[in-house]
C-alpha cells in the first residue's frame, strides 16, 4: 500500500543531521555514497557519457555551494542534498504501483525497483530533488539511509551508519532516531536549532540542518591596556631595556 | 517542467478523446445530435481511438512501460493509479455504448451513454488531479487545474463533435456548445494565467536552504558542472518573452478562433463551407490545446530548480 | 494489491565483499588509511580505516573515488616506444625488455660520460628517499620533485626558522587550541585532518579566522573572513607584530628560552661579520648578562638583556636579535594604517585581530599538570600553553615573496610563545630538527660512474654549501642552490625544460621524469613547455635529446617521451610513506605507511619504483648491487625491508630488528612488511605526555627522539628569529668572502638574503607595469580534485567537469559582465578564455578558478568535446615561468631565495568576449592521439561489483 503507515507515538524515525556550520563541502558524502550503493541494494548507480561530453549518473547526495548575504557579512554555505526521509512523503503516496513505500518500523522511504514503472511521479512530487531516474534500468532509484549497512552484523556496530555519515571528514553528518526525543540527535537538533527544509510543503521532512553559527565569542576582552603608539614614545625599545629575565 | 511529447499528446489526445465521449453519451440520448447511427459510431470509434493512442502515447513516457499493468494497484492513494483504473473501468460502459449506437439499440445508448460520459469526466477528472496534487509545482498545485483539465477536454471533446454534426448535418447544438465552452476556456485560461503570475511561489531559495536568516541566498556552485536528470526533467523554463509569445497563440488558436468559426457555421447553416469551419475549427481548436498543454509544463517551476542557478 | 515493502528483498547482513585489505590513499598526497574491500576479484568498496592515525576512519571526495581511478579506461596498457615525432601521438607498444634495454643504453651512455646530463625529476612522488637515493648513486645532482612549484617557501621558511614547518612537519594543536589563524589555506595535504580539525575546533567554539582572497572551502567555516589580496600577507603578518610589539603583548620568557632573541649580533657596518652572532671561541652565541656582561647564551643561569648596544670583550659592538627585530617592525611602514589599503584590509580590524590573538595567548593559557625537563636539566611542573594556533599553505607559499612571509609567521608565533605548547601550533614527528637540518647539498663533483655523497636535496649554511661553478654559474640544470635559489631546497621543477632546451648552464641528454604533467597542468606555461620538448637544433634532432616518463594514466605529457614506462596504480603496488622521506608522523608521535598491492594489475605494467631499482641494478649503481655485480633488491618491496641507509636506519621505523621489537633503529626484518600489513599498513608511536610538547627544548623528547634516529643530537633546537645563514648570503653579496655572486645577482641577493624578514612586492609585478592588469589572479585545489588526478574518474568529473572564472559581484557588473558572460583573461604573457561566475566572497581585485579541470583534448581518454576541453581552462596558460625580460640572466617567476615557483603573483585583466567568441575554453591546442590499444571508453558504466554486467 502506497498509503503511509499510520503514524504512531514514539515510533522510529531514523534520519540524517547535516551540520552545515562545519561541512566544507568536500563531497565526500557523495563519493562514498555513490561508490557503496553502486553495488548496494539499488545496484547500480549508472553513469551516463562517463568519458565524453555531458557526463550525468544517479547519485542519492549532491553537494551544492551557496552564498547567503551580502558582501563581508555574508557566507558561503556547503549543502549536501538528499532525500529527507519525510513523515508524509508524497513521492509515496502518488507512487501507482506501489513500489514507492515508506517502513512502518524506522520510516526509511524505499523504492522496490522490481515493481516501478519509471513513471516519475515520484520525481516530479518530491520538492527537495531526491529521487533521480535510472534511465538505463527505467527505474528510480534514490536515498536507502544505507539499509544495507545500518543493520549489517557484518559490520562493527559502531560502524553501521550510512557511508555518508561513516566517511564525513569535517563531522557534519549525524545519523540517529529523530522520533527520540533523547537520541543524540534530537539533543543535537534542539541545542543548535536544526530546522526542516521548506516546511511550507507540509511532508515534515526527518531530516534536519543544523544552522551556519554566528561568529564565535571567545574573544572577549583586549589583553593588556593598549600600548602606546611608537610615535609617542621616544623610544619604544626602552620598555624592554629592565625587564628582568631568567632563562 | 520539461514538455516531453508524450505527455502532451497523451493529455490532448485522451482529453479530446473523452470530452467527445462525454458530449456524445449525453447529448445522443438527449436526441441533440444527427440521429444517423454511422455518425454515432464513427464518433464513438474516433473517441475511443483517441483515448487508446493517448494511453498507448503515456506509456512511452514510463521507464518499464511493460509493468504498466502494475499501476492500477494503489488506487486508494495515487491519483495516477485512479486514472489508470478509471480508464480501464471507462472500458466497459464506452464499448457497450459503441455497439448500442452501432445497432442503434435505444435502449442501451441512454444507460451506456450516460455511464460512459460519467467515466470519461472521472477520467480527465483524475488526470488534472495528478497534476493539481503536486505540490512542488504551483502552476499545478492550483485550484483551477483540475476543473482547466475538465473544462478543456470538454471544449476540445464539443469542438470534435461538431465538426463531425456538421459533416451529418445536424451541428447546430453542438457547436453552439463548443462555441460557449471555447469562450469559456479562453475566459478561463486568462484568470488562471494572471491567478498563477500573481500569486507568489510558497517556497523560495531562502526557504529551500533555510539561509534566510543570514540574507538573500545565492547559487554558487552545483554539485556537477553538467546537466542531469533533475535539472532536465524539472529544471526546464521557457524563456518569458517566449511564453507570451506562446500564451497568445494558444488563446487564439485554442480557444477564439474556434469559438469564431462554430459561430461562422452556425450562421451558414450547413454545407460545404460550414463542413470546411468546422474542419478548421476542430484542428485549431486540437492545434491550440497542443500549444497550451506544452506551456503547461514549459511555465511549471519545480521546487527543485531552486536548488540550481536560474538555467538560460 | 501489496505494496513494495512486503516485496522488496533487502539482504540487511549482506558481507560487504569477499575480502578485505588495508593499504594507504594516494587519491591526493594526504596519505590516509583506507580499507578496499573486494568481492570477485573487484573493488567493492573503499572506506577509511579507522585505526589510521591519519584519517581515523573518514576518507574525502576523491579517496572514496578511487575505484572509478582503479577502473579508468585511460590507464596506460604496455610500454610504449616513440614512432612518430614528438607530440604525434605515434608510439609502437614493446616488450618490457626491450623498454629496460632502451633506458639502460640511454642513460648508461649519459653516466659514462656526464651524469649531470641526466636530469631526473619527479611530480608528486611518495618515494622521494628512493628516488633520489636513486638519482645520488646515478651521479646526477639533477633530481627533484614537485617541491619548488608546491611548498618550498613553507618548508624552508619553517626548517630555517623553526626546524619544522607548516604543511607538512606540523599541524595545530586540534585538541586544545582556542584560536586559529589559517592563512592561504585550501584544500591541500593534510586535507583530511584539517577538516576534521576544524570541526573540533567549531564544536569547542574556539575561533578560527581565515585570511584568504576567497571565501570558499575552509574559510566558508570560518568564524571570520579576511579577504586579503593576494602577495600582502606579509604585510598584514608583520603589521600583527607591529602591533604585539606597540602593546608589549609578546611573550619574553618564551623569546630568551626558546629562541635566539637574545643572542647578539654583530653591528659592524661594511665588515666580513657585520650581522652575524657573537660566538666565544668555542662558536658559542653569546647573550648578555644583564649582571656579567656577554656569555654564553645558553647558560641556564643568565639573566638577558633584550635591548641595547653592548661592547663585546674583543671590542665590537654588538646588539641583541631582540632589539633588531623590535625596531623594525616597529617602524612606521608596518603599523596597520600603513599596510591597510595595500592588503584591502580596515587598520582597525588588523588592530583587532592582534588584540584577539594576545587575549587568547596570554588571558586564556592552558596549563596542564604535566611535569617535564628541558634541555638544561631544570624541571619544570607545569606546561603552559598559549592556545593561539597558526597555520598557512600555499597562498603563502606560491608568491615571491612567500619565504619571508613564512618566516614572519614563524615570529609571529614566537612573540606569542605559541610553538609546539598546548593549544597552539605542534611539530610533527620526525621534527622538530636542527636549524637548518644536515651538511649542506650534494652535487658539486659530479663525475662519470661516480655516486654523489650526501643527500642532493638538503640545506645550504651559506655559500660555501651552494652548488655554484667558479663563476658563480648554476651547477644544477634548474639553478636551484645557486645565487638565484641560495635556499633551493626542492629543486625548481618549473625551470627544468626550459632551461634544458635553451641549454642553461648546459645541453641535458635524457630528461627522466614521473608522474608530472609537465605538458600541462604541472607546467607554468604548457604551450611553452610543449615547444621546448619539440624543438630541434640545427641538425634536426631535438633538443633534449630523450626523454622517458613514466605514468600510470595517459596525461597530456605522454605524447611528449620517447619512451614510455607505465606505471601501476595505486591499489597494485608496494609503497613507503617512508621515515626518511615525509612519514605520516604527527604531534602525537612519528609514524609510517606502506602500500600493499590490493589487485594484481591486469595490463603490461610494473611499479615505476620496481622499474627504477631494476635499471640501477642494469646500470650497476653500487647500492643497487650485489659485488657480484647481479641485482641487489628483487624489486620495491625487497628495498623497502632491506635497504639501509646508515647502519640500523631504512625506509620504515616500524618493527625492525631481526624479530621486530625495535623501533626506528635496528637491524632489517624479514616480516617487517607483513607485520604493517597485520597493523593496517601503517606503523605509530605514541609519545608519552611529557614528551608530548617543548619538543625543541624537552630533555626527554629530545634524548629518545635521537634514540630513535629521528635527529642526530639531543641539544636543544633555538628557534631562530635572526637567520644567520641569509645574513651570510646578504655578506658574500656584499663583498666578502671567497664565493661571491656574480655581479648581475650581486643587488638581487643583497637585498632578498634578509636575516630578518621583509615584505617587497611581488617580484612579477615590479618587473612590469602592472597598471593594465588591475587584477591578482589565483587557482585553487577543489576539494573533489587532485591536480590533474580526477578527470580520467568518471565519478569526479561529475562534479568538476568544468571551470569558471570567478569575481566578485560588483566588481563584475561595474565592468558591465554578467553572470555566464565569457571573458578573456590577459596577462603579459597571453591570454585565456572561460566563463564568469559572480561572487560574494572574494576579494574585489582578486580573480580566481579551479586548478587542473581544463584538459587537452583527447587526453586523458575523454572524448574531445569533453566539457574538460571544451568548457575548463587553465590560467597556467598566463602564466610564465621567467620574470619580465631584463638585463642579465633570465631568471625564473620564483622566490629570490628558495626558487619556489611564484603562481600566485600573477596579474591580468578581464575583457568581455567578442559576440561568437562564447561557448568554448581557449587556448585550444590540437586533440591528442591516444596511444595503440587503449581500451574503447564505454558510453555508459553500471558499476557493480561482483554483477558481472560491464
Amino acid at each position: 500500500m502506497t498509503s503511509l503507515p499510520n503514524p504512531t507515538p514514539g515510533a522510529k524515525k531514523l534520519g540524517l543531521v547535516i551540520d552545515l556550520d562545519t561541512c566544507v563541502g568536500c563531497h565526500a558524502c557523495a563519493t562514498n555514497c555513490k561508490e557503496w550503493n553502486t553495488s548496494g541494494h539499488m545496484a547500480p548507480l549508472p553513469d551516463q557519457h562517463p568519458y565524453s561530453a555531458a557526463q550525468e549518473g544517479v547519485w542519492f547526495n549532491r553537494v551544492h555551494a551557496y552564498e547567503a548575504g551580502d558582501g563581508d557579512e555574508g557566507r558561503t554555505v556547503h549543502f549536501p542534498r538528499s532525500c529527507l526521509h519525510c513523515e508524509t512523503p508524497a513521492c509515496v503516496t502518488v507512487c501507482p504501483t506501489g513500489a514507492s513505500y515508506k517502513r512502518a518500523e524506522d520510516g526509511i522511504v524505499l523504492v522496490n525497483t522490481d515493481m516501478c514503472i519509471g513513471c516519475q511521479l515520484c520525481a516530479w512530487a518530491c520538492p527537495y530533488g531526491a529521487r533521480e531516474l535510472d534511465e538505463d534500468q527505467g527505474v528510480m532509484k534514490k536515498c536507502t539511509l544505507c539499509v544495507d549497512r545500518i543493520y549489517n552484523e557484518t559490520i562493527p556496530e559502531d560502524r553501521r551508519v550510512p557511508a555518508c555519515v561513516s566517511t564525513c571528514p569535517a563531522n557534519a553528518r549525524h545519523f540517529g532516531d529523530l522520533g527520540d526525543p533523547n537520541s543524540d540527535v534530537s539533543k543535537l537538533v534542539a541545542e543548535r536549532g536544526g530546522y526542516e527544509l521548506m516546511p511550507e510543503m507540509g511532508y515534515q521532512p526527518v531530516n534536519r540542518y543544523l544552522p551556519p553559527r554566528k561568529a564565535s565569542s571567545q574573544v572577549k576582552t583586549a589583553p593588556k591596556e593598549a600600548g602606546p603608539l611608537p610615535s609617542q614614545i621616544t623610544n619604544p625599545l626602552l620598555r624592554w631595556m629592565d625587564k628582568v629575565l631568567s632563562r | 517542467m520539461k514538455p516531453a511529447p508524450s505527455i502532451i499528446f497523451f493529455t490532448v489526445a485522451s482529453g479530446a478523446g473523452y470530452g467527445l465521449l462525454f458530449w456524445l453519451g449525453v447529448l445522443k440520448p438527449l436526441g441533440l445530435l444527427p440521429a444517423s447511427s454511422l455518425f454515432g459510431a464513427t464518433a464513438a470509434i474516433i473517441a475511443l481511438a483517441l483515448i487508446v493512442a493517448g494511453l498507448c502515447s503515456s506509456l512511452l513516457h514510463l521507464g518499464r512501460p511493460e509493468r504498466a499493468w502494475r499501476a492500477l494497484s494503489q488506487w486508494r492513494s495515487s491519483w495516477l493509479s485512479r486514472e489508470g483504473v478509471a480508464a480501464v473501468l471507462t472500458f466497459l460502459p464506452a464499448t457497450v455504448f459503441l455497439i448500442a449506437l452501432a445497432h442503434d439499440e435505444a435502449g442501451l445508448i441512454l444507460p451506456a451513454g450516460l455511464l460512459s460520459a460519467a467515466g470519461a469526466a472521472v477520467t480527465v477528472y483524475c488526470t488534472g488531479m495528478i497534476y493539481a496534487s503536486l505540490k512542488p509545482v504551483k502552476e499545478w498545485h492550483h485550484p483551477m487545474v483540475a476543473p482547466g483539465y475538465l473544462l478543456f477536454a470538454s471544449f476540445s471533446g464539443a469542438s470534435l463533435l461538431a465538426m463531425l454534426a456538421i459533416f451529418w448535418g445536424g451541428g447546430f447544438f453542438p457547436a453552439l456548445v463548443a462555441a460557449a465552452l471555447g469562450m469559456a476556456a479562453l475566459m478561463f485560461k486568462r484568470a488562471y494565467w494572471a491567478s498563477v503570475d500573481a500569486t507568489p511561489a510558497a517556497s523560495t531559495r531562502e526557504s529551500a536552504t533555510g539561509l534566510g536568516f543570514i540574507g538573500k541566498v545565492r547559487p554558487l556552485e552545483s554539485p556537477h558542472t553538467e546537466s542531469n536528470y533533475l535539472l532536465r526533467e524539472m529544471a526546464f523554463r521557457v524563456g518569458r518573452v517566449h511564453a507570451a509569445k506562446l500564451r497568445i497563440i494558444a488563446l487564439l488558436l485554442g480557444f477564439a478562433l474556434p469559438a469564431l468559426l462554430f459561430c461562422l457555421a452556425i450562421i451558414l447553416g450547413g454545407g460545404g463551407a460550414a463542413m470546411a469551419l468546422g474542419l478548421l475549427a476542430a484542428a485549431s481548436a486540437v492545434a491550440g490545446l497542443l500549444v497550451e498543454r506544452w506551456l503547461i509544463f514549459a511555465e511549471a517551476t519545480h521546487t527543485v530548480s531552486l536548488y540550481y542557478p536560474t538555467q538560460r | 494489491m501489496p505494496d513494495g515493502s512486503t516485496t522488496d528483498r533487502i539482504a540487511y547482513s549482506a558481507p560487504i565483499g569477499d575480502e578485505v585489505k588495508t593499504t594507504t590513499c594516494y587519491m591526493c598526497a594526504c596519505r590516509c588509511g583506507i580499507r578496499v574491500h573486494l568481492k570477485d576479484g573487484r573493488v567493492r568498496y573503499i572506506e577509511g580505516n579507522p585505526d589510521h592515525p591519519v584519517n581515523k576512519g573518514v576518507l574525502c571526495g576523491k579517496g572514496s573515488a578511487g575505484i572509478m581511478t582503479q577502473y579508468s579506461p585511460a590507464r596506460l596498457q604496455a610500454p610504449l616506444k616513440r614512432v612518430g615525432p614528438r607530440g604525434s601521438g605515434e608510439y609502437a607498444e614493446i616488450s618490457w625488455d626491450e623498454a629496460m634495454e632502451i633506458a639502460t643504453s640511454a642513460l648508461r651512455k649519459v653516466r659514462e660520460t656526464d651524469p649531470k646530463r641526466l636530469a631526473f625529476f619527479t611530480g608528486r612522488d611518495q618515494s622521494q628517499s628512493l628516488t633520489g637515493f636513486w638519482a645520488a648513486q646515478f651521479g646526477t645532482p639533477n633530481f627533484a620533485a614537485h617541491g619548488g612549484f608546491c611548498s618550498v617557501n613553507m618548508a624552508a621558511g619553517g626548517l630555517y626558522t623553526i626546524g619544522g614547518s607548516f604543511w607538512e612537519f606540523g599541524e595545530p594543536d586540534w585538541e586544545r587550541s582556542k584560536y586559529l589563524l589559517i592563512l592561504g589555506v585550501a584544500e591541500d595535504h593534510d586535507s583530511n585532518p584539517i577538516k576534521t580539525g576544524l570541526a573540533a575546533l567549531k564544536q569547542r567554539n574556539a575561533k578560527v579566522v581565515s585570511v584568504n582572497p576567497v571565501r570558499t572551502g575552509y574559510s566558508a567555516i570560518a568564524d571570520e573572513w579576511v579577504g586579503i589580496r593576494p602577495g600582502t600577507d606579509g604585510l598584514f603578518v608583520m603589521a600583527l607584530i607591529h602591533e604585539l610589539l606597540r602593546n608589549d603583548w609578546v611573550d619574553s620568557e618564551f623569546l630568551v628560552r626558546h629562541t635566539n632573541a637574545h643572542w647578539l649580533v654583530i653591528r659592524n657596518p661594511g665588515g666580513a661579520d657585520d650581522g652575524l652572532f657573537a660566538r666565544d671561541a668555542d662558536g658559542k652565541p653569546q647573550a648578555w648578562d644583564r649582571a656579567r656582561g656577554a656569555m654564553d647564551a645558553a647558560a641556564a643561569d643568565l639573566s638577558p638583556v633584550l635591548v641595547g648596544d653592548f661592547t663585546l670583550p674583543d671590542g665590537r659592538k654588538a646588539r641583541p636579535v631582540f632589539h633588531l627585530m623590535a625596531e623594525r617592525y616597529l617602524g612606521a611602514e608596518y603599523a596597520p594604517e600603513a599596510v591597510a589599503e595595500r592588503c584591502g584590509l580596515d587598520a582597525e580590524r588588523i588592530r583587532r585581530i592582534a588584540a584577539e590573538m594576545a587575549d587568547v595567548a596570554f588571558n586564556q593559557t592552558i596549563t596542564l599538570d604535566q611535569p617535564w625537563t628541558d634541555t638544561l636539566g631544570r624541571r619544570h611542573e607545569k606546561m603552559v600553553g598559549r592556545p593561539v594556533a597558526l597555520h598557512a599553505m600555499r597562498g603563502i607559499s606560491a608568491h615571491s615573496n612567500g619565504f619571508h612571509t613564512c618566516r614572519a609567521l614563524h615570529i609571529l608565533q614566537m612573540l606569542l610563545g605559541a610553538i609546539d605548547t598546548p593549544g597552539s601550533w605542534r611539530y610533527k614527528a620526525p621534527f622538530p630538527r636542527p636549524i637548518p637540518p644536515g651538511p649542506g647539498p650534494a652535487g658539486k663533483n659530479s663525475k662519470p660512474n661516480t655516486p654523489l655523497a650526501g643527500n642532493i636535496l638538503s640545506f645550504t649554511h651559506g655559500p660555501d654549501d651552494l652548488l655554484v661553478n667558479d663563476d658563480g654559474s648554476p651547477i644544477r640544470i634548474d639553478h636551484s642552490f645557486s645565487w638565484e635559489a641560495p635556499l633551493g631546497l626542492h629543486g625548481m621543477m618549473h625551470t627544468v625544460i626550459g632551461n634544458a632546451a635553451k641549454g642553461d648552464p648546459y645541453r641535458i641528454e635524457v630528461l627522466f621524469m614521473f608522474m608530472a604533467n609537465m605538458a600541462w597542468n604541472s607546467a607554468m606555461n604548457p604551450l611553452e613547455t610543449i615547444e621546448c620538448l619539440t624543438a630541434k637544433d640545427e641538425s634536426g634532432d631535438y633538443v633534449i635529446p630523450t626523454v622517458i616518463y613514466s605514468d600510470a594514466f595517459f596525461s597530456e605529457t605522454v605524447p611528449y617521451a620517447d619512451l614510455i614506462l607505465p606505471d601501476t596504480t595505486y591499489l597494485e603496488r608496494w609503497d613507503c610513506i617512508s621515515i626518511l622521506d615525509r612519514p605520516i608522523g604527527s604531534s602525537h608521535g612519528p609514524g609510517d605507511a606502506i602500500r600493499q598491492p590490493v589487485l594484481k594489475p591486469d595490463r603490461d605494467v610494473r611499479p615505476f619504483q620496481d622499474v627504477l631499482i631494476e635499471l640501477g641494478a642494469r646500470l650497476g649503481l653500487p647500492a643497487f648491487t650485489k659485488e657480484d655485480g647481479s641485482a641487489r633488491f628483487k624489486d620495491y618491496a625487497d628495498y623497502i625491508v632491506n635497504h639501509e641507509r646508515m647502519p640500523g636506519v631504512g625506509p620504515l621505523a616500524g618493527w625492525r630488528g631481526e624479530d621486530g621489537s625495535a623501533k626506528g633503529v635496528g637491524k632489517p626484518n624479514p616480516d617487517q612488511l607483513q607485520r604493517y600489513i597485520e597493523n593496517g599498513c601503517f606503523w605509530r608511536h605514541d609519545f608519552s605526555a611529557e614528551e608530548s610538547y617543548f619538543k625543541h627544548s624537552n630533555k626527554l623528547y629530545l634524548e629518545n627522539a635521537k634514540a630513535m634516529g629521528l635527529i642526530g643530537k639531543s641539544d636543544q633546537i633555538v628557534l631562530q628569529i635572526w637567520s644567520e645563514p641569509l645574513q651570510k648570503f646578504r655578506l658574500a653579496a656584499e663583498g666578502h668572502g671567497e664565493k661571491q655572486p656574480p655581479e648581475a645577482l650581486r643587488e638581487r641577493v643583497r637585498t632578498y638574503c634578509d636575516p630578518l624578514p621583509i615584505w617587497y612586492a611581488p617580484l612579477e609585478q615590479v618587473a612590469h607595469d602592472v597598471s593594465d592588469f588591475p587584477f591578482s589572479a589565483v587557482t585553487q585545489r577543489p576539494m573533489a580534485m587532485y591536480h590533474s588526478w580526477g578527470s580520467m574518474n568518471a565519478w569526479l568529473r561529475q562534479i568538476h567537469g568544468a571551470n569558471r572564472l570567478y569575481m566578485s559581484r560588483t566588481k563584475g557588473e561595474a565592468m558591465g559582465i554578467a553572470q555566464d558572460d565569457w571573458v578573456w583573461v590577459e596577462s603579459r604573457n597571453g591570454r585565456v578564455k572561460g566563463q564568469v561566475t559572480l561572487m560574494e566572497g572574494v576579494n574585489p581585485d582578486t580573480v580566481w578558478t579551479w586548478n587542473a579541470i581544463g584538459k587537452r583534448a583527447g587526453a586523458w581518454m575523454l572524448s574531445p568535446d569533453a566539457a574538460e576541453a571544451q568548457r575548463g581552462f587553465l590560467l597556467n596558460h598566463v602564466i610564465s615561468e621567467w620574470l619580465p625580460a631584463q638585463t642579465g640572466p633570465r631568471l625564473a617567476n620564483a622566490d629570490p631565495i628558495t626558487g619556489q615557483a611564484a603562481w600566485y603573483d600573477l596579474r591580468v585583466n578581464i575583457k568581455k568576449c567578442a559576440p561568437g567568441e562564447e561557448g568554448i575554453t581557449a587556448p585550444h591546442p590540437s586533440a591528442l592521439k591516444p596511444p595503440p590499444n587503449m581500451p574503447e571508453p564505454p558510453d555508459i558504466l553500471r558499476f557493480n561489483a561482483g554483477d558481472k554486467k560491464p
